[in-house]
């Protein structure tokens, strides 16, 4: 191809287009969105629909430590890609280690909470609909933060080998993207499953 | 004009072992390659699912008949189902898109190369998996081996009680593979189109091929996720003892059928977009005009987009729902076909005064803006609920959604054919050979799907694997099952002209339609980095530009 089509007269103006890296991570959000959406639906639906117990109010505990931990670690990471972007490497690491913690922590947590329903209460997927819908939808979040983690601990190997530089700045944004939708999302997990649900 | 090429050393085709070859086409990352395979996996399929069709066809040819037992009807029927739809009809058009649509916005490749490959090769073991289950469906229990559940799968039929065995984890397990994979499909069109544009591509410059595709990348998104939500939940059920579609324990078999509505009407559109972006991009070049109304189209679209997301329950009419539900669900449906029509007057305002060349391509668009109305005009009729207590479950229905699939989405597919395989091979298919394929299949179709209504409206459920003589249907199937045998002729037709002109076929040049579109700027086949030079364009139709400097159209848009 000839350099220009048509040379026109006019001036032309800078070609500026979206990053890949955002637009890609919107849609995918969008999509785990409508994911997210249809196990919602379904728990609501089934709210008060189980033909035996147990219950969720004699059975669920407000995890209230477990949020505070999973939601400031929004807060750190976004102070982390802030430290990246303005060359901070140093800085960078400890907050994205700290984001770590708070994952981890929030993962454990879980895991706790699901061993004292399971051996305790006797709550499994099969016993009744509370415990399909609960296990389904705290499950799929769990999942996605299991999945979250993973990229976390691979940029934390990444920056003690000392491979991670300022250039890297948008890709860990747009991965810092997926982390708060995964935030956002246990936001409205805990509404529905602890709050109305309850 | 851009037919310069660079040599890249070790891409010469002559003289490397067939087994280097083959290791290109699975490794590959090139969208034109993953485009082709798409394409080529879909054609596969599609000659299985037609096959499938033809048994089924012949069960019913005659009532009493035993060509095959109730089980293995009710198995072809779910399989044919499955594979028209979800390995035929989406990775087709994900297959034209792919290969499309980097070239229309003068790109180089797709945004992400890999996750292309990755979905690609995602679709294709999902329908490995589908078929699997022939082979190992059956499990332990000696029960049925290919799933039998019907295209819905609806509850509770999908239940361990009523579903021994392992085939319904394979249609459920091949679904939701392929799903992530459509997914991932999306989410690469829609940054591809967003992303990648050459300088000059504003969006209301792109071609109406790639725009469509943004549509429908958003909303594959949109309505593929709960399919893919709703199989999970269908797992849960099957394997760890949940509750979600058990009504002994509380569940809701109406719930599946939401959710799997919520994905089946938006899918409608999901496949009928693509077709609407062939055609605004054939029907110009053959009638030589620009296309009438390109900002109403992009606007029709979109609006097509919002409306499809909430007209599914009018798949529900039967199972109950109250009257407000009933009213809202007819009137959505209703609307959806303002927008459409929209565009038929378009493509037709295009034609309009234009100098139309009735090649092969041509042909079987204006196929489409004749079957495609009919379609639309039995869709509006099922869409009034009263009218649809009356017909649902029919083969009226059956006789609309295949006037909708096949008359609109395949006769657009031929047609698209036609089109770009002189660009995607290099030489130009038989002009004569294309025409009998028209003919032939138009005569088959008309036969097979005209004559179908009439049997429904004469009460005949669909999905029975065979009937009582006497009640009038008898004439009305066997024409039916005629016409197969006149589609399957055009389609062989087809293929021989496919393969024909694959190795024989005059060389066709890069731009034998005298179209407009970047695609037609690069050489046939074009290089694997598409342009040697980015290209910057500055109206809707840099080739028009390109060939007319006295008079180009960026002085007028």
């Amino acid at each position: 191809m000839s350099a220009a089509v048509v040379a026109p007269t006019r001036t032309e103006p800078e070609w500026i287009l979206p990053s890949r890296g955002r637009v890609g991570m919107i849609s995918l959000i969008v999509a785990e969105c409508a994911i997210f959406t249809i196990f919602v639906v379904a728990y609501i639906f089934y709210i008060g629909k189980s033909l035996s117990g147990p219950m969720p109010k004699d059975v669920l505990e407000i995890p209230i430590f477990n949020t505070i931990c999973l939601l400031s670690s929004s807060l750190t990471i976004h102070l982390a890609v802030r430290a990246l972007r303005s060359a901070r490497v140093n800085a960078f690491g400890l907050w994205w280690f700290v984001t770590m913690v708070l994952g981890t922590i929030f993962l454990v947590g879980t895991g706790r909470e699901w061993q004292h329903l399971i051996f305790e209460k006797g709550l499994t997927v099969s016993t009744n609909l509370f415990g399909t819908t609960y296990y389904s939808l705290v499950g799929l979040h769990a999942f996605h933060v299991t999945v979250g983690l993973i990229g976390i601990v691979l940029a934390m190997i990444f920056t003690l080998l000392g491979k991670v530089e300022p250039v890297h700045g948008e890709r860990v944004e747009v991965f810092s993207m997926y982390w708060h939708f995964v935030d956002a999302v246990w936001v409205v997990v805990f509404t529905v499953v602890y709050i109305i649900g309850r | 004009m851009a037919s310069e090429t660079i040599a890249i050393t070790g891409t010469a085709e002559i003289g490397r072992p067939i087994s280097e070859r083959l290791h290109d086409w699975i490794v590959t990352v090139d969208h034109k390659k993953l485009g082709i395979l798409y394409i080529v996996y879909s054609l596969i399929f599609l000659v299985i699912g037609g096959v499938e069709a033809t048994i089924i066809r012949v069960q019913l040819i005659v009532p009493h008949n035993q060509f095959v037992s109730p089980q293995v009807f009710n198995r072809m029927m779910t399989m044919h189902g499955t594979t028209m739809i979800f390995f035929v009809a989406m990775p087709i058009l994900f297959g034209f898109g792919t290969y499309l649509i980097p070239l229309m916005i003068g790109a180089r490749d797709m945004a992400f190369p890999r996750l292309n490959a990755f979905s690609f090769w995602m679709t294709a073991f999902g329908g490995l998996l589908l078929y699997f289950s022939f082979v190992g469906g059956n499990g332990l229990y000696g029960a049925g081996n290919a799933p039998d559940v019907g295209w819905w799968a609806y509850a509770p039929l999908t239940s361990r009680a009523f579903s021994v065995g392992h085939s319904t984890d394979f249609w459920t397990l091949a679904l939701l593979v392929s799903g992530v994979g459509s997914i991932g499909t999306a989410v690469n069109f829609i940054t591809t189109i967003l992303c990648m544009r050459c300088p000059g591509m504003t969006l209301g410059k792109m071609p109406l091929l790639a725009w469509l595709n943004l549509v429908m990348g958003g909303m594959v998104i949109l309505a593929v996720s709960p399919l893919t939500a709703a199989q999970a939940m269908l797992c849960i059920d099957r394997y760890l003892g949940g509750h979600f579609f058990d009504t002994q324990a509380g569940g809701s078999a109406v719930l599946w059928m939401h959710f799997f509505w919520i994905f089946g009407h938006p899918e409608v559109y999901v496949l009928i977009i693509p077709a609407f972006a062939f055609l605004s991009e054939i029907v110009p070049v053959f009638s030589r005009k620009p296309i009438f109304g390109y900002p109403v189209m992009v606007a029709a679209t979109v609006c097509i987009g919002f409306v499809s997301l909430s007209v599914w329950a009018h798949h529900m009419f039967t199972v109950g729902m109250n009257s407000y539900a009933n009213s809202f669900f007819t009137i959505t449906t209703m609307a959806v076909g303002v927008p459409t029509g929209i565009k038929i007057f378009n493509w037709l305002g295009t034609m309009w005064g234009g100098k139309i060349h009735f090649r092969t391509p041509m042909l079987f668009c204006i196929g489409f803006l004749f079957q495609f109305l009919i379609a639309g005009l039995t869709g509006i009729m099922l869409g009034a609920s009263p009218f649809n207590w009356q017909l649902s479950g029919s083969y009226f229905v059956v006789a609309h959604f295949h006037y909708v699939i096949v008359g609109g989405i395949l006769f657009a597919l031929f047609g698209a054919f036609y089109y770009w395989f002189p660009k995607m091979s290099g030489r130009m298919y038989d002009e004569v050979l294309g025409k009998c394929h028209f003919w032939l299949f138009l005569i088959g179709f008309h036969m097979t799907f005209d004559f179908m209504h009439i049997p429904g409206i004469l009460g005949m459920p669909r999905r029975i694997y065979t009937y009582e003589p006497g009640r009038g249907w008898e004439i009305w199937n066997l024409i039916v099952t005629i016409g197969v045998v006149f589609q399957a002729a055009g389609v062989l037709v087809f293929v021989v002209n496919l393969l024909w002109s694959l190795f024989k076929g005059e060389p066709a040049g890069n731009d034998p339609w005298d179209a407009w579109t970047l695609e037609w700027s690069t050489t046939s086949p074009p290089p694997d980095y598409n342009f040697a030079t980015i290209p910057v364009v500055h109206s809707r139709r840099p080739l028009w530009d390109l060939k007319h400097p006295e008079d180009p159209d960026w002085k007028y848009e």
